[in-house]
């Protein structure tokens, strides 16, 4: 059983789920596009919520909201479902399989076999498309990898009843609606005017505040929690920030595709402008990244490394406050 | 990033073979995809993580030869694994979780309790309970 689906390679799992279910549903849709469209740049710092013993820090919505925001303002249908059954979950990507529907799953990195070792976290967000079954395997579309890949039924299995944070139950999730016009340019629109609003929302923990409150905290971990943790809490940031093109510059780098080829759908050069400056920005946070692997690298027990590096980070905050609000004005 | 600035540090990543795709821009400023086969900050942050897991599992194994804490502690830490992940595995409360830990409590443990654990773990329950240390 094989649907012809057609796999293309994506920064981001999600966009790519979605941008290549759309495209296999007749919609030429772009990577960036889903990603500006569905207001994947984001920046949430989570204190309460532990990852790998420190604290989660996320650049990217919730789990499914890029998908789902692109299809509500691209009048899409999308059909979503949860099982508290394995045996349901199964029978519901079987038929699917039949009927000649790729399916998008959410799923566990954890037991994703073909993934590097260091990958294999136990982060729950990942998205994949299944697009056929044989006897033994699924073939499995991982928009990160190269090329398409496998798993067998068992392992399928294990990695959508992953358990822990965003559990993803078996979620699957496919197309239903596309229609034959969409109203890109309303879309656009929609999806910067959300991105300006998270990334400056007036909430402490949330976008440019969100990283002004972490570059303060950079530098009061070294005193109040140790070096040793310090530099853990470091590398879990750059991690968060560079694995598997979420995150950091990389995002920074998709919205600014976004915004070139949004400036040529609206017939507005200021969003040009804006996407070279996006790029400028995209550029600071890699660089942020390399100093602060220099830092656990060499295990520096300085404190002065961490105010460099806070100061570093607020730098980047400052400068994407005056972005958005530029943005901001840039469509209104 | 420029296109020729995407970087192809020899990572974790070549390893596997695996290339992961990035947007950069080409001469005229215009973006476009490439594909890098990975970045040293980025190894060197995966790699933290690694070695601080391996001495997690470290310090758990000793904890357990010292009967200190019960094998669960130690596979849980191999399996990267912390209470609330391995809580929600086993479908009971963490301070159960925790409460297994203590070897004392851990000997009286049911098989079909065992089972759940050794389930979780990819082992069977027989691993779970003859441990060895060395």
């Amino acid at each position: 059983m094989k649907t012809d689906f057609t796999h293309h390679q994506s920064a981001h799992c999600e966009n790519g789920v979605a941008s290549n279910l759309l495209k296999h549903n007749g919609l030429n849709i772009s990577e960036p596009m889903v990603f500006g469209i569905g207001s994947g740049l984001f920046f949430v710092y989570l204190p309460f919520l532990k990852v790998n013993y420190a604290p989660a820090i996320s650049y990217r919505p919730m789990p499914g909201q890029i998908f789902n925001r692109l299809a509500k303002r691209l009048g899409l249908k999308i059909k979503r479902q949860k099982f508290s059954s394995q045996a349901n979950a199964v029978k519901t990507l079987d038929e699917n399989l039949k009927n000649n529907i790729p399916s998008g799953l959410q799923v566990g990195v954890y037991n994703l076999t073909y993934f590097p070792d260091e990958y294999r976290f136990h982060f729950n967000a990942h998205n994949l498309v299944v697009y056929g079954k044989t006897e033994t395997d699924y073939l499995i579309s991982d928009p990160v990898m190269e090329n398409v890949t496998t798993l067998t039924h068992e392992e399928l299995n294990k990695v959508r009843f992953a358990k822990g944070a965003f559990a993803p139950r078996g979620q699957i999730y496919y197309p239903i609606q596309v229609p034959a016009n969409v109203d890109l340019k309303g879309a656009i629109i929609k999806g910067i005017k959300n991105t300006c609003r998270d990334m400056l929302a007036p909430m402490p923990i949330i976008g440019v505040r969100g990283i002004r409150l972490v570059a303060r905290l950079i530098k009061k971990w070294p005193v109040k929690e140790g070096t040793k943790k310090a530099n853990h809490y470091l590398a879990q940031i750059v991690r968060m920030q560079e694995e598997i093109g979420t995150g950091g510059g990389g995002f920074r780098f998709i919205y600014a595709a976004f915004l070139q080829e949004a400036a040529v759908v609206l017939n507005n050069d200021e969003l040009q402008k804006l996407s070279l400056e996006m790029t400028a920005i995209g550029d600071l946070w890699r660089d942020f990244a390399v100093e602060a692997s220099r830092v656990y690298k060499n295990r520096s027990t300085k404190v002065d490394v961490y105010n460099l590096l806070s100061d570093q980070l607020l730098a980047i905050a400052d400068k994407e406050e005056v972005f958005f609000k530029k943005l901001k004005k840039a469509i209104s | 990033m420029k296109k020729e600035e995407v970087p192809q540090d020899k990572g974790n990543l070549s390893k596997t073979n695996m290339k992961e795709l990035v947007y950069a821009t080409d001469e005229n400023g215009n973006y476009t995809t490439a594909l890098s086969s990975g970045w040293e900050p980025k190894s060197i942050a995966l790699s933290n993580s690694i070695e601080e897991i391996s001495e997690r599992i470290a310090i758990a194994k000793a904890q357990v030869a010292n009967n200190e804490v019960s094998p669960i502690s130690y596979y849980m830490e191999l399996c990267r694994m912390d209470i609330a992940v391995l809580s929600s595995y086993v479908g009971m409360w963490q301070w159960r979780v925790k409460r297994h830990f203590k070897p004392k409590v851990f000997a009286g443990l049911s098989d079909n309790i065992l089972k759940k654990y050794a389930d979780s773990f990819n082992i069977t329950v027989e691993e779970l309970k003859n441990f060895k240390t060395n």
